[in-house]
């Protein structure tokens, strides 16, 4: 190659639109489809890139397809721009990626013979030069650079899912010896069968032995497809793994750090620390425990709208609220008008009882949901509320009695309160539907 | 309460945790030692003796219930109290199973953690709020439809109606002396409702609570 090419005349401008850079040839990462050789091509000599690559499609038209392997090796050989090696120096000492090549390809080549053996049509002749392509795109996708690999995930993954990655030693024992044994007597006998059939015009007969031949290759390769998709699937999982860990970063930066660099500035003010420490508190027990993330609107269960009627407590009034909640089930009408009426219990209580904590229980029965509001506050005398104090009267008592549910209110003053709702469930189920969701 | 103040040793994996425990519990019980990780506190435990040992579920080197399985056949007179940050009910149930004799959140004032250990130092079983509810929960899990036949001894399988409503009743956050109120029993047969439920939760082979643990953990 020419380092120093004498300037050539401008033609017109489909095919030269520019200067070339003189420089080696290089693959170009900037504007590449695949390896970026059109590009190369274009950038090295000044032609107009999309010249060159009607001219690589002619090219693969005319050769039946033999233009491809022809490609990839260039794509092989050729260092892309600013970088010193060639895929094919890194791909030298990947013995892995160098069986997986020859594994792919040997794939390639069984089910050519396949399909020759039950059609000799022009596909085939397309198809043959493509073992090297198999096998030189399978090496570039192993050791090109990511950028590069993530377009050729593109191409191979198909493939490679199909055929997988190989690894391991084969580790032969009189097992494996066995094995090759009955693979060389089913290909031989497959194939002697297949050639006698040739004579006959019967149609059904060659099947036999490619049905043979198949078992044989399946037989001898099998293995060791399998161990390739394996190792492929093996790759995924770090992968996942990878994206997981970030996530939780992620997840720790976007709620803890932001809380405590929150609970630093409020130093001087305890009540809003406690408040801001529960509200993280419980988002990431909510995260770390069940699974929910932080900001995702819950689900219309049970246990889900206790949890919310905890929250607005807590952060509304600033009262702590400690929820148990036993068995799940999904919301209908008669449970909302029960967690609508055992929110105004909670918000009653946060606000007159005085007391340092509520606590909320609520309990999924097979026919029925019970929801305890207790308190060990002030209290008061049941006999004595004052008619303009309609909370208890109006928004729980009628709440739930419309609906069939009944409440008991146990209060004495000095000794707290207990609000206890009791709902039937609407459509009654046998059993409770469990947590898992 | 009457005697000694119990002997405590505190395994926890936070120093910081450790040090607060310690500076608060300090003149309601006697802290004789500390450890941070499962093989430490083995040691530590078996040398030592004490009274009570205040447990966190959630130990780098292998989980709570490490220590209280190397440590309890020798030593069945040591004591556990698990105490956690934790809520998930799996673990929490898992370190009961092993043979802790209660669980507390470690929200929990030090008034009533003193009490708490005390009360296991005493032979009782200290149920939080919180390990109620993963208690009924557990043995609510309701039975698939079709298995009809329990193939359990469904006296010792089941709660009675009695240790539920005692349960029901700490989820509530009720104290032991308040239950006792409620329910016109003595907070002694309280606390025998108690410790037969974690007798119950221990020795049950029942496959629910194996199945409810794996039904949690696919959430």
């Amino acid at each position: 190659m020419e380092h120093h090419p004498a300037p050539w005349h401008r033609g017109p401008s489909w095919l030269r639109n520019r200067d070339g850079h003189g420089g080696p040839l290089r693959r170009e990462q900037a504007d590449r489809l695949g390896g970026g050789v059109a590009a190369g091509v274009a950038a090295w000599r000044g032609f107009n890139v999309t010249t060159i690559r009607i001219a690589f499609v002619l090219a693969t038209l005319i050769s039946t397809g033999y233009f491809v392997p022809a490609y990839v090796l260039a794509w092989l050989l050729i260092p892309a721009a600013g970088e010193d090696a060639s895929i094919a120096s890194k791909a030298r000492s990947d013995t892995s990626g160098i069986r997986l090549a020859v594994g792919l390809a040997s794939l390639l080549v069984f089910a050519l013979v396949v399909a020759g053996a039950l059609n000799d049509g022009w596909f085939s002749g397309w198809a043959w030069p493509q073992v090297v392509s198999v096998a030189g795109l399978v090496l570039i996708w192993r050791n090109a650079s990511p950028q590069e690999q993530a377009t050729l995930r593109h191409l191979a993954e198909p493939l490679g899912a199909a055929a997988g990655v190989t690894a391991g030693d084969g580790r032969a024992g009189r097992r494996s010896t066995l094995r090759l044994t009955l693979a060389g007597v089913l290909v031989v006998g497959g194939a002697g069968w297949l050639f006698s059939a040739r004579e006959s015009l019967d149609l059904l007969q060659p099947l036999g032995g490619v049905i043979l031949v198949i078992a044989g290759v399946v037989l001898l390769l099998g293995p060791w497809w399998l161990r390739i998709a394996r190792d492929l699937v093996l790759e995924r999982q770090a992968r996942v793994r990878a994206e997981e860990r970030a996530d939780i970063a992620a997840q720790v930066h976007d709620s803890v750090l932001q809380t405590l660099a929150l609970i630093q500035r409020r130093a001087d003010d305890p009540q809003k620390v406690i408040q801001l420490a529960r509200l993280q508190e419980r988002e990431l027990r909510s995260w770390l425990f069940e699974g929910r993330a932080p900001n995702e609107t819950d689900d219309l269960t049970v246990g889900a709208g206790v949890r919310q009627i905890q929250q607005d407590v807590e952060s509304r009034y600033g009262v702590p609220v400690e929820a148990v909640t036993v068995g799940e089930c999904e919301l209908d009408d008669n449970l909302t008008a029960l967690l609508a009426a055992a929110r105004e219990a909670t918000v009653n209580a946060a606000k007159w009882s005085g007391a340092s904590v509520i606590s909320l229980f609520a309990e999924v029965e097979p026919t029925e949901v019970s929801l305890v509001v207790r308190d060990r506050g002030k209290g008061f005398d049941p006999g004595t509320v004052p008619a303009d104090r309609k909370g208890l009267a109006e928004s729980v008592h009628g709440r739930m009695t419309r609906r069939g549910g009944t409440v008991t209110v146990t209060s004495a003053p000095g000794e707290g309160t207990k609000v206890s709702l009791k709902m039937p469930r609407a459509a009654a189920q046998p059993h409770p539907v469990s947590r898992a969701r | 309460m009457t005697g000694p103040a119990p002997r405590v040793v505190l395994v926890d994996d936070h120093g910081l945790f450790r040090s607060g425990v310690r500076a608060e519990l300090g003149r309601q019980v006697n802290v004789v030692g500390e450890a941070e990780d499962v093989q430490p506190a083995i040691e530590l435990i078996t040398e030592l003796l004490p009274d009570v040992v205040l447990l966190d579920v959630h130990l780098p080197g292998g989980g709570g219930q490490a220590v209280i399985q190397a440590i309890k056949t020798d030593h069945p007179q040591v004591r556990f109290l698990a105490l956690s940050a934790s809520d998930a009910p799996e673990d929490v149930i898992a370190v009961i199973r092993a043979g802790a004799r209660g669980y507390v959140t470690k929200t929990i004032s030090t008034a009533e953690l003193a009490d708490a250990v005390r009360r296991v130092a005493a032979g009782d079983a200290v149920f939080s709020h919180r390990l109620a509810g993963f208690v009924l929960d557990a043995f609510a899990a309701s039975p698939p439809p079709g298995d009809l036949k329990p193939e359990f001894d469904p006296e010792f399988e089941q709660l009675t109606s009695r240790e539920r409503e005692v349960l029901r009743l700490i989820a509530q956050g009720y104290t032991y002396k308040e239950i006792a109120r409620e329910l016109y029993i003595s907070a002694k047969t309280v606390e025998s409702h108690v410790s037969s439920v974690l007798r119950k939760l221990q020795l049950s082979t029942r496959h629910q609570l194996t199945r409810w643990a794996a039904e949690r953990r696919l959430t």
